[in-house]
């Protein structure tokens, strides 16, 4: 279990206040002149060396990133994007650091946009984040009034001015392509890779999108130093990070943690244990709704890092964790994920658009019982054929928890499933279609 | 130059190409329907996915830019299945109504599913029924077959320049519109028809009047305009069914106008299929032996001074040709090609052509528009310059306003006083243009109106000519004209110019010099008809045949062959594609039969012996050696730009009923005052 000393979020509960003095008597802003005074190329040094990755769900290290950015600035600026689009069902963890360590993020926003030769930093919020949105500009507000923030930020010699703007509801808008085209002013949709937004991105110019959690704890990794934070976790997932525990668990909280905690370790201790006991857990998502669910045996002995839960063919996502006891319908708890990827497809390439829809229409089915052995495969085969052939990342959000339901829980549906009948009485036979013939078919 | 591997086979392609087209270069057929040379990159139908080594996903080759070493797969069962996955999802909420749908025969669904596709379905849900959509009376839509390539967005917004086609919704509830269901206000709209590639928008005037493969298909030109937009006319028996584009990279592209396109079925109706003759103040069906016969017994009482010809718009070298000899021959040379006071200078061809040519607009970096709206003048031309606008930034500014152009231009002012100006090197323009490297000036009909119309033509050649933008690589002097006959007639010497008089033919017209006037598809010309004795050849009962004593039938462009010279002054052949209806013939053989009768025969035998001598007629030059530059007295004068009612410019076009109804929908928006009056 993390130490209390060990805690990067302090104020994850609000108990000590969120306001600037507050965030500065945690450690917050205080030596931020001293980072920036050491370079661009030791910051993200000391980020690469953290092997610090991504919060957002993909996991991809933060230091390679920063280091995509070009060298120099040319004719267009650079630009720092955060993204606080937080919409992955079961995830909660941005929400708290807008809400109670929004200095840990500016200061984050400080020292990540002078690494990437940036000036301007938008952090694109949810739009139902609204009283989120509301403290952090007032945060920022408080920051540019001690001068951290603005011209000479810091008294560090590089200005930064940040701006918040507000999503309008869009699931797609967290991608970071279709949050920068909804950045712009257009509709949401995403970009087609290559370019990616590090050369070319917001108005055309080179962009560093990042997860609030991302940014939050780089103060922290460069103030303790980086070695610190590889020790946390296991090699290649280190450090710490926010689980968000919902579902049938008798206490649901966000709490943060080491990275390879025991995934039982973290529902009993943290969230107070699964409704009616253990042995009573039917399923678990480890990370947001896009990532395949395990099943009990697994959640005996798995440990939450990314890699680890890759072998499982599930991911870390954004650590929210899901449990589903055994009083659920487990089909018609992913029905209504589907049915959730369904809405929110943006309808630009074809496979999301048609098979989201297609997927949630069996799977309903398939709830309800009314579906045959046969669709079981015809599910598997449509989600194969949306996985990887789309635009986004999307595609595969949508397809892999029905796939982690059709490998772990194909026998609950083969139970309610039933044989095709041989002689479809009361089917509508288009008019198209030859009587005659069909009726010698059935004879 | 880089090279890529493409299934195995090494090729070299060019920087900033594509997988897809590297992969068209080496053989490889893929598979598409949202990629289209002309727009941008969508990439979102997922049909092009081809396999990319190293990489896990399949790759989507329309978006992907070739690179140097890239090993490309297009044959292989995982590409095979992907395109198979996308297909069925493609399909999945299609309607499959082929048997009802227009666009059978010619849909890029139905021919690629064939390819590769499943040979059955698996869905078994409902499918999806999207509403139909108003895009306008030419634009018919069933929504339910969309299956959102983005195609007709992209065209709306890049080439025509209006931003009232998008997609609203997302996911499976997508649905491309017009937001507020008003028609397309573009001139090039119908394009939107051609480029879907199924049958989600399809032609409204159309609608299931024939299959693809029953019509008879000719290559042809278009004369609806002086661009001289290449076409493609099908035919079912002796009707025009419809008309469509031909690529020609360096006129039309791949679009034309709506004009173009739908002013066809005008060739089926007020159509003069008989000879007429005028008796006691009545119009009579007579024979052909009769009318030619009256025709020349009156022609030979009059004196040929007495004896006019006015050539009409839609007219090809051949009617010009014989009509100038047939004339010669009478001893008259009261020709004339224009039917209005429009000031021409027909002393070189570059006074009276196009000269930087249409695709040079793109390399063009300063526009400069005098009393012309290319937008209503030549759409074509004016969705190149948008191309330039868009390309290279190109600044455009405007003496006159036209309007919305769909592009921005700043109008400089509406009086040739700017022309003394910008002559006399005082205006910011004539600094602008002498710095700038390929200026050019584009002067419309509006400007040369008259005798001011002298002023304005001959300064602003003599101010290109003296800084030197007159040159054999690039001549910025621009003369736009509307008519399709134009370049051709001035070509082959249909003018009445005498010195210092351009319009002495118009001031003997309005005096009532000419007693007998031969109108040759001229229907747009203005004067008193009183005692003159006119004669009207043609092929649709319009203006002209309304005060003629003799009515000849003559044919339409789609049902002669003939020669064509378009505004650049390119010589173009039109096919005939069709025939004429009842006793109407070619224009040209009826006046050789009048020359026979005359008893001085044309010196040519058949078609061919007449094009032959029309080329030889026509001179190119290709060296420029201009030497007199007059001066001329300045006029001062207001340039407005002159109102065209662009559905109803000529006979064809007023004959038509879905041009009537495109007028009729545009005359409403303006009643609305949804859209300014331009």
């Amino acid at each position: 279990m993390l130490k209390d000393e060990d805690r990067i979020f302090k104020n994850l509960y609000n108990d000590l206040g969120w306001d600037i003095e507050s965030s500065i008597k945690r450690g917050d802003w205080s030596q931020t002149k001293d980072i920036i005074s050491k370079g661009k190329d030791y910051i993200i040094k000391e980020v690469k060396n953290s092997e610090l990755r991504g919060r957002g769900g993909a996991g991809f290290p933060t230091g390679l990133k920063l280091s995509f950015a070009p060298k120099a600035v040319g004719s267009r600026p650079h630009y720092l994007v955060i993204n606080a689009d937080e919409s992955e069902p079961g995830t909660c963890k941005d929400r708290d650091i807008l809400r109670f360590e929004p200095q840990k993020l500016i200061e984050g926003c400080l020292i990540t946009s002078y690494a990437i030769s940036a000036h301007t930093c938008y952090i694109y919020i949810r739009g139902e984040y609204f009283r989120e949105g509301e403290k952090l500009q007032k945060a920022i507000d408080e920051a540019y009034k001690k001068n951290f923030l603005g011209k000479n930020a810091c008294d560090t010699g590089w200005d930064l001015d940040i701006y918040i703007h507000y999503g309008a509801g869009a699931y797609i808008c967290g991608e970071e392509t279709a949050l920068l085209e909804s950045l712009e002013g257009n509709k949401g949709q995403p970009r087609l890779k290559p370019p990616f937004p590090a050369l070319v991105g917001l108005y055309g110019c080179p962009t560093i999108v990042n997860n609030v959690e991302t940014i939050a704890v780089i103060p922290t990794i460069l103030k303790r130093g980086s070695k610190w934070f590889a020790s946390l976790g296991k090699p290649k997932n280190t450090g710490t990070k926010i689980f968000c525990i919902s579902g049938n668990v008798n206490t649901p909280c966000n709490v943060e943690e080491e990275m390879g905690i025991p995934l039982k370790e973290l529902i009993e201790k943290h969230a107070g244990g699964v409704i009616g006991g253990w042995n009573n857990l039917q399923a678990v998502i480890p990370g947001g709704s896009s990532m395949p669910l395990l099943p009990k045996n697994i959640c005996e002995t798995i440990t939450m890092d990314f890699d680890s839960l890759i072998k499982e063919k599930s991911g870390l996502g954004t650590a929210g964790v899901i449990v589903i006891n055994k009083d659920q319908d487990i089909i018609k708890c992913m029905a209504r994920i589907a049915r959730f990827y369904k809405h929110e497809s943006c309808g630009q390439c074809t496979p999301c658009r048609e098979g989201c829809g297609w997927m949630w229409r069996m799977l309903e089915r398939m709830a309800d019982g009314d579906a045959s052995y046969k669709e079981i495969d015809l599910l598997y085969d449509v989600t194969k054929q949306i996985e990887g052939h789309t635009i986004c990342a999307f595609g595969e959000g949508s397809a892999w928890p029905v796939q982690g339901l059709l490998r772990h829980f194909k026998k609950e549906i083969e139970k309610r499933s039933h044989e095709e009948p041989l002689i479809k009485k009361k089917t509508n036979i288009p008019y198209l279609i030859d009587q005659h013939l069909l009726e010698k078919d059935n004879a | 130059m880089p090279k890529i591997i493409i299934n195995n086979k090494e090729i070299e392609f060019e920087d900033g190409m594509t997988v897809l087209q590297a992969c068209e270069m080496a053989g490889a057929e893929i598979p598409r329907f949202c990629y289209h040379e002309r727009l941008s990159i969508a990439g979102n139908c997922r049909m092009c996915l081809v396999e990319m080594e190293k990489s896990p996903k399949p790759i989507a080759s329309c978006a992907m830019p070739a690179a140097e070493g890239m090993k490309i797969k297009t044959n292989t069962p995982f590409v095979d299945k992907a395109r198979k996955g996308v297909m069925e999802f493609l399909l999945a909420n299609h309607p499959l109504d082929c048997p009802v749908c227009d666009q059978g025969g010619e849909c890029d669904l139905q021919d690629q599913s064939l390819f590769y596709g499943l040979d059955n379905s698996r869905y078994s849900e409902n499918k999806r029924q999207v509403k139909e959509k108003y895009m306008g009376p030419l634009i018919k839509t069933q929504m339910t077959r969309c299956i959102h390539c983005t195609r007709c967005i992209r065209f709306a917004t890049e080439v025509a320049g209006i931003p009232e086609l998008g997609a609203i919704g997302r996911g499976e509830d997508m649905e491309i519109t017009t937001y507020l269901e008003r028609s397309m206000e573009s001139e090039l709209s119908a394009n939107v028809i051609d480029l879907c590639p199924v049958g989600a928008l399809t032609s409204k005037p159309y609608a299931f009047e024939a299959r693809p493969w029953e019509l008879k298909k000719t290559e042809t030109i278009d004369v609806m305009d002086a661009v001289g937009s290449n076409i493609r006319v099908d035919t079912y028996g002796w009707e025009v069914k419809r008309i469509l584009p031909r690529i020609n990279e360096d006129i039309n592209e791949e679009w034309i106008s709506d004009k173009t396109r739908y002013a066809c079925d005008g060739l089926l109706k007020q159509r003069i299929d008989t000879p007429y003759i005028r008796e006691n103040g009545q119009l009579k069906k007579t024979t052909w032996e009769n009318a030619k016969k009256t025709l020349i017994n009156k022609i030979k009482s009059f004196d040929p001074n007495e004896v006019a010809g006015i050539v009409g718009d839609l007219s090809d070298l051949e009617m010009i040709y014989s009509f100038k000899s047939f004339f010669n021959s009478l001893g008259s040379n009261n020709l004339e090609c224009r039917q209005d006071r429009i000031y021409i200078n027909p002393e070189e061809r570059i006074n009276y052509i196009f000269n930087s040519s249409i695709k040079g607009i793109e390399n063009s970096d300063l526009i400069l528009l005098v009393g012309s709206n290319p937008r209503l003048e030549a759409s074509i031309l004016n969705a190149r310059i948008r191309k330039a606008y868009q390309k290279n930034n190109t600044k455009i500014y405007s003496i006159g306003d036209p309007g919305d152009l769909t592009y921005p231009y700043e109008v400089i002012g509406s009086n040739t006083s700017i022309i003394k100006l910008i002559a006399a090197g005082s205006h910011e323009i004539s600094e602008k243009i002498k710095k700038s490297k390929k200026p050019m000036i584009i002067i419309g009909e509006s400007a040369l109106y008259g005798e001011a119309g002298r002023y304005t033509f001959e300064t602003i050649k003599k101010f290109l000519f003296t800084n030197n933008f007159i040159r054999n690589d690039w001549n910025a002097l621009n003369v736009l004209t509307q008519q399709a006959s134009r370049v051709g007639a001035l070509d082959l010497g249909l003018y009445s110019i005498a010195k210092n008089d351009n319009f002495s033919f118009f001031d003997k017209l309005e005096n009532g010099l000419f007693k007998f006037i031969y109108l040759l598809g001229a229907d747009d010309i203005n004067f008193k008809k009183d005692d003159k004795f006119i004669v009207y050849q043609g092929s649709h009962g319009d203006k002209g045949a309304e005060i003629a004593d003799i009515v000849l039938p003559g044919a339409a462009y789609t049902e002669k062959n003939g020669l064509f010279v378009n505004l650049e002054g390119k010589i173009q052949n039109a096919y005939k594609a069709s025939y004429p209806p009842g006793d109407a013939r070619e224009d040209w053989k009826i006046i050789k039969d009048l020359s026979k009768l005359l008893k001085k025969p044309e010196d040519y035998k058949d078609i061919n012996e007449l094009q032959k001598n029309i080329k030889k007629n026509i001179t190119i030059k290709n060296n420029i050696n201009l030497k007199n530059t007059e001066s001329v007295e300045f006029i001062e004068k207001e340039i407005s730009i002159k109102p065209i009612d662009y559905y109803f410019t000529n006979s064809i076009a007023r004959s038509s009923k879905t041009m009537n109804e495109c007028r009729r929908v545009k005359k409403k928006f303006l009643f609305t005052g949804i859209e300014k009056a331009s």
